[in-house]
């Protein structure tokens, strides 16, 4: 009940907290870093005139989007050290889950953001000799990319909230930690009420910072 | 690799029935919740564009508090928490005295969660919609209420049609995520055939294809009914 909420519970579980929000922001970080390196070698695959290449890049996507993470995180978890032979502990299993089905998301978001950019421009590039990939780099992705980022970085608080879920292989991230403590102590109202406010409040502030961000960037 | 395979093992007795029955458990969660979605989230979206500010900021909050609270946690929140902030009998009932709590308690953290998912894609339609359209239903004298029921609501609901798809799919994949207060649901019963067997290749397998049938199911049908109830010139096929 709220009369005996105890914050001397969340005080004495901060360090061990402070440990698994860690682990949090290091799978955020490493699955963003990772999911947008593939994210934009699909997309340029998906709009590319290669009909097998863009049909594979189609197929990859199609495939992450019509699947829930958590059989994602289970099937990597499960098949992982199948393929390296040896057991190589959650975190990367997870991690290697996490990079490849973001990528399928990255990928739509940033095919979005270059079909965005006007036909006219890379024509235009072209006419000016520029080879594809200069094409690329220095005309179309530099203006797809701000049309984009505030849809990548909405991906990636999504994706900051989504980690949680590696809860079902028991890694120690901030809600396992607190969970841990919560069991141990049987304190679930007061660890489970702290979780969701540190993760609103963070969220929040971070969606409310790419709302401004979006405001300066559109034209 | 190391690895025996057996892919029998899908259509023996118990796991085949197992696999069948988290598919049905899945879809009940996952339409269950839709009904809640859909109705919690299109009052939502209506509030978020009436003109009283009050309204306005109580449906902004809800959408906040919903979007920015990872969906783990509020399932969490759901199943141990809000029964403690009821009354004692109420939150004895709401943990002991109704059937299947748990599947309940899925039901109402998705089907809410997803609400706030809905209402934005609500508002976006109405929003979407030019000022002229509801001037002129004022301007003929239709009242408040007359201008959402005739025609804000009816443009609006048509062209939001593949995001709304969207978000059922996404409730029908989040529905996975009732595994972790023990609903058997499809992820959860294929997860505890590989525990049983060891067959986890061809468990995890049988998964991803009911998902993607059942993705694939709802996309094509949604796809008619887009086009069967497009108004031409109004709302354009295929624009996403």
């Amino acid at each position: 009940m709220l009369e005996n909420f105890d914050f001397q519970v969340v005080i004495d579980a901060i360090p061990f907290l402070w440990e698994g929000l860690k682990l949090t922001f290091l799978l955020t970080f490493l699955a963003i870093a990772g999911g947008l390196i593939l994210g934009v070698l699909l997309a340029l695959a998906r709009l590319s005139h290669i009909k097998p290449l863009s049909f594979l890049a189609a197929s990859y996507v199609n495939f992450f989007r019509s699947m829930p993470l958590i059989l994602v995180i289970f099937w990597f978890y499960f098949l992982v050290p199948y393929i390296v032979g040896r057991p190589v502990g959650g975190f990367y299993s997870v991690l290697v889950a996490f990079t490849l089905f973001e990528a399928a998301y990255y990928c739509e978001i940033m095919r979005a953001g270059i079909q965005s950019v006007r036909k006219g421009q890379a024509q235009a590039g072209q006419a000016l000799g520029l080879t594809y990939k200069q094409n690329m780099q220095y005309v179309v992705l530099p203006q797809a990319f701000r049309n984009m980022t505030p849809i990548l970085l909405t991906q990636a608080v999504i994706l900051f909230q989504d980690t949680s879920l590696v809860y079902v292989v028991g890694l120690h991230d901030f809600l396992v930690n607190a969970e841990i403590i919560a069991s141990r102590d049987n304190r679930l109202i007061e660890l489970f009420s702290t979780v969701a406010v540190v993760y609103f409040v963070l969220c929040l502030s971070f969606s409310l910072s790419i709302r401004t961000l979006q405001r300066k960037f559109s034209v | 690799m190391n690895y025996n395979w057996n892919w029998g093992i899908l259509i023996t007795e118990p796991y085949m029935g197992w696999i069948f029955s988290g598919l049905g458990w899945t879809l009940l969660v996952a339409i269950s919740a839709w009904v809640i979605a859909f109705t919690l989230g299109s009052v939502i979206g209506i509030m978020r564009t009436l003109d009283q500010p009050i309204l306005r900021a109580i449906g902004a909050t809800y959408v906040e508090i919903f979007r920015n609270i990872p969906l783990l946690v509020q399932m969490f929140l759901w199943y141990f928490i809000f029964p403690e902030l009821l009354p004692e009998e109420a939150g004895l009932w709401v943990k002991r005295g109704i059937p299947m709590p748990e599947f309940w308690t899925a039901v109402i953290c998705l089907g809410t969660y997803t609400a706030s998912r809905v209402a934005e894609q609500v508002r976006a339609g109405i929003n979407a919609i030019s000022q002229g359209q509801r001037q002129a239903a004022r301007a003929i004298g239709l009242s408040p209420a007359q201008v959402y029921r005739y025609v804000l609501l009816p443009i609006s609901y048509r062209t939001i049609i593949p995001p709304m798809t969207s978000e059922f799919l996404g409730i029908f994949k989040n529905s996975s995520l009732a595994l972790t207060i023990g609903v058997l649901e499809l992820t959860a019963q294929t997860r505890q055939i590989e525990e049983y067997t060891f067959q986890g290749f061809e468990a995890f397998t049988a998964a991803t294809i009911l998902y993607i049938i059942v993705t694939f199911i709802v996309m094509f049908f949604m796809a008619r009914v887009e086009k069967k109830v497009s108004i031409p010139g109004v709302t354009s096929i295929g624009a996403k």
